[in-house]
C-alpha cells in the first residue's frame, strides 16, 4: 500500500512539475520591453504574421514586441477558455465572429474598444460580428472577411468563346455551352459535405435575392420571413444548378470538388475567397472570377462579404496601453495593405483603399466598389436556438441540390424551424 | 490456505484496479447520468429538472424526430451486422477450418487486416472506391458497358446508410471469423473423426455438430456486435461528418450525441441534453446486455 502511494505521488508530482515548467515560459516579460502575445487559430498564417506583418509594427515601436502564437483551429475555443480561466492567455485575442466572442465579452474577458479612434474606418456591417446585440459596444477590431463568388477556368471559357457572365441568363447560357461540349463538368460543387451547398450555394447567390443587409436585418426584426419569395427564388436557382454539377455530385466532397476544378476538368467553381491561396500554384490554366450573377431585371448587386476574423484585447492583460497601441495600428491603411498582400483571399474590413497584387484576390476585392456587402444571414442572432438555422440551411440546400426537396418546401422548413424558438422584438 | 488471504492483501491486489475503474469509469458514468437530470443556467449554475431533458428528447417534435430517426438508423445498422457480418463470418471460419488450401494462412490474415485499420483510412478509401467521379465502381460500370450513370451510393438518402453499414461489415468481419475459427478448431478431434467415419454430409455435420458447439461463441459475438454498433460513431463521422447527411439518413445515436453535447458550427453544445442522449444510449445497451446475461448466458452455462 505504501509503495502504491509512493508511485501515485510520483506520478502526480511529475505532472505538477511539468505544469509548472510550462506556465512561466508563456508569461515571461521584459521590464524594458512589453511583449504582447496574440492568441489565434490561424496556424496557416504563422509565417505571414511573424515574418511580414509584425516586424513592421515592432520596428516602429521599439518598446513593444508582438508575437503571434496560434493553437490548432479545432482546439482554439476550448484552449482559449482554459487559458482565460487560468490567467495564462495572451494579451491579444483573435476573435471568432458573433456568439463565441460575445460570450467572452459578457464574461468580462474582452475589453470594450469604443475608445479606439480607428473604429471610424469600419462600416456598420463590418463591426456587427463583434458588437453587443444593441450594436453600442464593439469589443474586437474587424480583421478580415471572406468574399463569395465564382472562380472560372479562363482557358475553357476562351476555347468556347464565352464571356464572363454578368446576369443569371448569361450564367445559364455559359453552363449550357459547356455542358453541350461534353467532357467538362460545368459546375464543380458537391453535396456530400453539405456546408458547400449552403456557403458556396445558398449564401453565395442569395444576397442578390434578399437584397443583402436589408433582407438580413429584415429577418432579425421579423419584417421578412424565410418562406418569402426571395428565399424560394434562391433555392429555385440552386435547383437549376443540379443538372450541371456532373455525375455523382451527391457523393462529392469539398476536396474532390477542389480537385475537379484544379485538374482542369470543370469550368466554374463556386468559391470562397479562402480558396485562392490553395488554388494559386496548383493550377496550370488562367483563373479569373465573377461575382454572383444578377437576377433578371435587377441592377443593384450584392455580395456575401462575410466577417470572419477579429482581434480584441484580453481585459485581464497587464499591458493594456501597449495592446491598445497595437489595435490602433491594425486600423491603419498600412496594416491593411500588408495583411491583404500576405494573406490573399482574406480581405481587410477597413475602408482604406488598398492595392492587392494577386490578380484573383484583386478581382474579388473589386466587387466591393460597385456591389453592397452583407454577411451570412444565419450568423447573427438567428442561430441561437433549436433547430439551429445554419445547420438547417446546410441540410435544405443540400437537399434542394439533390432534388429530394422542392425550393418551396426548403424555404418553409427554414421558417418553421425559426418559428419554433425565435420571437422578433 | 484461505485463512492466509487477509483483507489487507485483498485490498492490495484489487485496490489499484478498483481505484482506476472507479475514477475513470464509474465516476464519469454516474456524473453523466446526474448531468442529464439538470439544466444549465447562465453557463455555470446547474438546476435540477428531473426527467425534463428526457421528455424533450422524446416529446419535443424538433428533438424527438432526430432522436427516433437516429435510433431507427442504429437498429438497421445493427441488423446489417447481425445478419450479414456474423453469418458470413461463420461461413469464412468454417471454410478456413475445413478446406486446407495453401493460401489459407494468408487468407486468415487478410480477413483480419481491415479490422486493424483506422476508421479514418477505411472511410477515406471507401469514399474513393465508391466515388462516381473517379472510383472503381465507375470503372466497373464502363467495363460491363452499363450506360446509366454510376450511382452515388454514399450520397443518396436511400442507399447511404446501407452502404456505410456494409463498409463497417467489411471492416469488422475479422472479429467473428477469428472468434468462431478459434471455437471450431477447439472441437474435440474424436468427434470430427466420428463424423468422417460415419460419412456425415457437410451440411448435416454443420447443423448438428459444429453449430451447437460454437453457439456460446456466436452469442458472445452477437453481444459484442450489439454493444459496438450502438456505440458506433467514428465511421459515420469520418465519411459523412457530424450532420450525418444526406438529410440525417446516416445519423446514429453516437453522431446525435456528438452534435448535442459538443455542438456543431453555430449550434452551441448542450451538456445536459447531450448527457440525456448518452444515458439513453447506456440504457439501450444495458437492456441488450441484460437480456444476454439473464437468458442466453444462463442457458449456455446450464
Amino acid at each position: 500500500m505504501k509503495r502504491l502511494g509512493l508511485i501515485l505521488l510520483a506520478v502526480v508530482g511529475l505532472g505538477a512539475s511539468y505544469w509548472s515548467v510550462q506556465k512561466p515560459s508563456t508569461n515571461e516579460s521584459n521590464s524594458a520591453k512589453s511583449e504582447l502575445i496574440i492568441e489565434s487559430w490561424r496556424s496557416d498564417d504563422l509565417a505571414a504574421w511573424n515574418e511580414k506583418i509584425l516586424p513592421v509594427f515592432n520596428a516602429q515601436n521599439p518598446n513593444i514586441n508582438v508575437v503571434f502564437r496560434p493553437s490548432p483551429a479545432t482546439e482554439y475555443n476550448a484552449a482559449l477558455n482554459t487559458k482565460l480561466a487560468g490567467g495564462t492567455a495572451g494579451d491579444l485575442i483573435t476573435c471568432r465572429p458573433f456568439d463565441a466572442s460575445l460570450k467572452l465579452f459578457n464574461e468580462g474577458n474582452l475589453l470594450a474598444l469604443n475608445d479606439i479612434a480607428g473604429l471610424k474606418h469600419y462600416s456598420n456591417f463590418a463591426k456587427t460580428a463583434w458588437q453587443t446585440d444593441d450594436l453600442k459596444t464593439t469589443f474586437c477590431i474587424p480583421l478580415a472577411s471572406v468574399i463569395h463568388g465564382f472562380i472560372y477556368n479562363q482557358n475553357i471559357f476562351k476555347s468556347l468563346s464565352l464571356q464572363k457572365p454578368k446576369t443569371v441568363d448569361d450564367f445559364y447560357k455559359a453552363l449550357d455551352v459547356v455542358s453541350s461540349k461534353g467532357g467538362i463538368t460545368p459546375i464543380a460543387l458537391g453535396t456530400a459535405d453539405q456546408w458547400e451547398a449552403a456557403t458556396m450555394g445558398f449564401h453565395n447567390i442569395g444576397v442578390n435575392y434578399w437584397q443583402g443587409e436589408k433582407g438580413r436585418l429584415g429577418l432579425i426584426s421579423g419584417k421578412e420571413k424565410l418562406s418569402d419569395k426571395a428565399y424560394v427564388e434562391t433555392f429555385t436557382q440552386l435547383e437549376k444548378w443540379a443538372p450541371f454539377m456532373g455525375n455523382g455530385y451527391k457523393a462529392q466532397t469539398y476536396t474532390q470538388s477542389q480537385a475537379l476544378f484544379t485538374s482542369g476538368k470543370a469550368a466554374i467553381y463556386p468559391a470562397g475567397s479562402w480558396d485562392i491561396a490553395s488554388f494559386n500554384g496548383k493550377v496550370e490554366f488562367e483563373m479569373s472570377a465573377f461575382a454572383p450573377p444578377l437576377p433578371t431585371g435587377q441592377s443593384e448587386c450584392f455580395i456575401s462579404d462575410h466577417t470572419d476574423i477579429g482581434l480584441g484585447i484580453n481585459a485581464k492583460s497587464g499591458k493594456l496601453e501597449a495592446a491598445k497601441k497595437f489595435i490602433e495600428w491594425l486600423t491603419t491603411a498600412e496594416f491593411a495593405q500588408i495583411y491583404a498582400n500576405n494573406l490573399p483571399g482574406f480581405f481587410p474590413l477597413s475602408n482604406h483603399e488598398i492595392k492587392i497584387e494577386d490578380p484573383l484576390a484583386n478581382e474579388f476585392l473589386s466587387w466591393r466598389q460597385h456591389c453592397k456587402s452583407s454577411i451570412r444571414n444565419s450568423y447573427h442572432i438567428l442561430s441561437r436556438g433549436t433547430p439551429n438555422l445554419e445547420n438547417e440551411i446546410w441540410n435544405t440546400s443540400a437537399q434542394v441540390l439533390n432534388k429530394s426537396m422542392s425550393p418551396k418546401e426548403a424555404a418553409q422548413q427554414l421558417q418553421k424551424g425559426l418559428d419554433n424558438w425565435y420571437r422578433p422584438n | 490456505m484461505m485463512k492466509n488471504v487477509k483483507k489487507r492483501e485483498l485490498i492490495l491486489f484489487l485496490g489499484p484496479a478498483l481505484f482506476f475503474y472507479c475514477v475513470f469509469f464509474v465516476y464519469p458514468m454516474i456524473a453523466t447520468i446526474k448531468l442529464s437530470f439538470y439544466e444549465t443556467i447562465n453557463n455555470d449554475t446547474q438546476n435540477f429538472v428531473g426527467l425534463a431533458n428526457f421528455n424533450t428528447l422524446i416529446n419535443d417534435p424538433f428533438f424527438s424526430e432526430v432522436f427516433w430517426n437516429a435510433l431507427w438508423n442504429n437498429l438497421i445498422f445493427f441488423l446489417f451486422h447481425m445478419f450479414i457480418q456474423n453469418p458470413i463470418g461463420i461461413l469464412i471460419a468454417l471454410l478456413l477450418v475445413n478446406l486446407s488450401f495453401k493460401a489459407a494462412t494468408f487468407y486468415r490474415t487478410a480477413v483480419m487486416l481491415p479490422t486493424m485499420l483506422s476508421f479514418v483510412i477505411v472511410g477515406f478509401i471507401w469514399q474513393l472506391i465508391l466515388s462516381p467521379t473517379w472510383g472503381i465502381t465507375s470503372i466497373l460500370y464502363d467495363v460491363f458497358s452499363i450506360k446509366e450513370n454510376t450511382p452515388a451510393l454514399l450520397g443518396e438518402e436511400s442507399t447511404a446508410l446501407i452502404t456505410i453499414s456494409l463498409v463497417s461489415v467489411w471492416q469488422f468481419i475479422g472479429i467473428p471469423v477469428l472468434l468462431i475459427y478459434a471455437a471450431l478448431i477447439s472441437i474435440n478431434k474424436d468427434i470430427l473423426e466420428a463424423i468422417k467415419l460415419e460419412k456425415v454430409g457437410f451440411f448435416k455435420a454443420f447443423f448438428h455438430v459444429h453449430l451447437p458447439m460454437v453457439w456460446p461463441t456466436i452469442a458472445l459475438v452477437s453481444i459484442l456486435t450489439y454493444v459496438n454498433n450502438f456505440n458506433a460513431f467514428d465511421l459515420i463521422y469520418t465519411v459523412k461528418g457530424p450532420l450525418a447527411g444526406p438529410n440525417f439518413s446516416t445519423d446514429l445515436l453516437g453522431t446525435l450525441f456528438y452534435r448535442t453535447f459538443f455542438g456543431f458550427q453555430l449550434q452551441s453544445g448542450n451538456i445536459n441534453l447531450g448527457a440525456a442522449v448518452a444515458t439513453a444510449m447506456f440504457l439501450i445497451i444495458l437492456i441488450g446486455v441484460s437480456i444476454y446475461l439473464f437468458f442466453v448466458q444462463r442457458r449456455i452455462l446450464r
